[in-house]
């Protein structure tokens, strides 16, 4: 069950990420998590959408340059430890967790993570054998 | 004012002296370069097929100019003279499109070329107790070793230590009590601008003199540099198809260069039409070199823009002086003393696929330094939504140009379609550097 995420390069400009975010709302399409990469020079703008599809023609047809790639929505106990527990289970299963950000909402009383994984099959199978639930694109959706 | 001569007898020549000697110099040069592929043919064009028609000054009119193109056309061997045994030094520049242009010296060449520069340097005063610092590259760059074999022939002492490391530059110009530098005035500046972190004052030194070059620079650059160091600061020409420094050089009275005409036959000319300029007019530099015969090279368009004095300056010598670079006629830049042309840029941005056809150079001096900017955009089916892909397309622009142009840009990435589409004649250098 993997959720797409879509990457946006963004030029060191001012108002840059408010034209991106601007192009999503007037097309009614919400963000759900986001996370910004960034060196001095440019940064690379991650987001989860609720309409991924239609999130990349929109974006292809403003020449925003952007490509999609494949991450793992994960639950996690809102309490003390609970990240610290599902990584410690991806670590002992030698998962490698390229890099992880929260959701804006939460989906149930647990919180809700992105995770990018070197080997997104192998880490799903070990979180299922854990019990750590997963969350799907439809469930996204529905937020 | 205390005038001394290398070379009294040519230094004051009667016009009517240098003339004549120009005119039996040029018939040995037609000589030679009949024997050159790229002449032979040339010159029966122009209907010269012996050096005897070569008759007065007014005959140089009739020979075909030259380019940097034909340089690289007739890459590696065109235009040598000699049987390569003959040659006993090689100078090279990586040239604009990848191409280098080569210059061939013979012994007798290089001996008349380090006599020019040995007139240079005691033009300025020196002697043989100065102790000469030569701050500029050594290598296939002329700027080092033309200045290092003529202060030898004057008898300095001279100390190769070439370009950078601001701290062992420091520490032997006290060590050894330099009196004389060659320095690009950025370099002067920008050690000036660290003397304190290595707790010494320009007092502190023994400086007398500096020789500037290979970038240009204002009249107010040089009085400022004079000003910090307590110095006189000579402003000098060359240009590695003419061997290299040495074409012209200030003498103490510092009021533009004296461009050596026994050795060099100079025409300002109107670059639109080819056609020669009256002195004091500003135009494109042409030169011949009349003291190589491993390579003739007549009418060498320079692309250098400046104007010539014909009167006679107070310290006697009768050669023309050569007004400090005006400007250029081409597109060429000089970046901290390193010439560029934004060619070579596009040339390595067009052959990176993950980047787009478009891009802007970027010129600006931080502190005494230049600081060159390539902005591209990222070519969008290439982007993988990685941080550090970019990074390292980033770093392999660099190390790209680096290894072309042979400094260190820094390299910024933009969107597809935002840096400025060209209608017409495309403006993609922005330089705002303040004018040193």
């Amino acid at each position: 069950m993997k959720i797409t995420q879509i990457s946006v390069f963004l030029e060191n400009r001012k108002g840059r990420l408010y034209e991106i975010c601007s192009m999503l709302g007037k097309a009614d399409i919400n963000i759900r998590a986001l996370t910004i990469a960034e060196t001095e020079a440019f940064g690379v703008l991650r987001i989860v959408v609720d309409r991924p599809a239609d999130a990349i023609e929109l974006f292809r047809r403003n020449s925003v340059t952007a490509n999609q790639t494949e991450v793992v929505a994960v639950e996690i106990p809102d309490q003390p430890g609970g990240l610290a527990r599902v990584l410690g289970i991806l670590a002992d299963h030698d998962v490698n967790v390229e890099y992880m950000y929260g959701f804006v909402e939460k989906f149930s009383e647990n919180a809700l993570l992105v995770f990018r994984f070197d080997n997104p099959e192998y880490a799903h199978q070990v979180l299922r054998q854990n019990a750590i639930k997963v969350v799907g694109e439809r469930d996204i959706q529905g937020l | 004012m205390n005038v001394t001569f290398w070379n009294k007898e040519v230094e004051t020549m009667s016009r009517g002296g240098i003339e004549q000697l120009q005119v039996s110099r040029m018939q040995q040069r037609i000589a030679d370069a009949l024997k050159t592929p790229f002449y032979q043919h040339r010159l029966a064009r122009a209907g010269i097929s012996s050096p005897q028609q070569f008759r007065s000054l007014s005959d140089m009119q009739k020979l075909p100019f030259a380019a940097k193109d034909d340089l690289r056309q007739n890459y590696p061997t065109g235009l040598l003279a000699v049987a390569m045994e003959q040659v006993v030094r090689i100078h090279s520049s990586s040239g604009t499109t990848g191409i280098p242009t080569v210059i061939y010296l013979a012994q007798e060449d290089l001996n008349a070329w380090t006599d020019l520069l040995a007139r240079s340097i005691v033009a300025t005063g020196c002697t043989r107790k100065d102790v000469f610092q030569n701050m500029m590259s050594y290598g296939l760059f002329t700027g080092g070793l033309g200045l290092h074999y003529g202060a030898e022939r004057v008898g300095m002492t001279v100390i190769p230590v070439g370009g950078g490391n601001t701290q062992r530059q420091i520490q032997l110009m006290k060590n050894f009590k330099t009196t004389v530098l060659h320095i690009t005035p950025s370099y002067l500046l920008h050690i000036h601008s660290r003397l304190n972190e290595f707790k010494t004052r320009p007092q502190d030194l023994h400086l007398k003199k500096a020789f500037l070059g290979a970038e240009p620079y204002s009249e107010n650059t040089r009085l400022k540099l004079e000003e910090l160091y307590g110095i006189d600061a000579y402003n000098s020409y060359g240009l590695s198809e003419m061997n290299g420094p040495g074409v012209a050089f200030e003498c103490v009275y510092k009021q533009d260069m004296h461009l050596w005409e026994d050795a060099y036959i100079l025409e300002i000319i109107d670059p639109a039409t080819g056609q020669p300029l009256p002195d004091g007019e500003k135009g494109e530099v042409v030169l011949t070199n009349l003291v190589r015969s491993a390579m003739p090279l007549f009418r060498y368009r320079t692309r250098d823009l400046a104007f010539v004095h014909p009167e006679p300056c107070p310290c006697g010598r009768t050669h023309r002086r050569l007004s400090r670079i005006q400007g250029r006629t081409d597109d060429m830049l000089i970046v901290n003393g390193v010439n560029v042309f934004p060619s070579q840029i596009e040339e390595v941005i067009m052959s990176i696929p993950e980047v787009g056809t478009n891009y802007m150079i970027h010129l600006a001096r931080v502190g005494s330094l230049d600081k060159l900017t390539v902005k591209v955009e990222i070519y969008s089916k290439m982007f993988t939504g990685e941080l550090n892909a970019l990074d390292a397309l980033k770093n392999r622009i660099r190390d790209r140009l680096r290894a072309l142009i042979t400094i260190n840009p820094s390299i910024e990435l933009h969107e597809p379609g935002a840096l400025p589409v060209f209608e017409g004649k495309a403006k993609r250098v922005v330089d705002e550097r303040e004018k040193l």
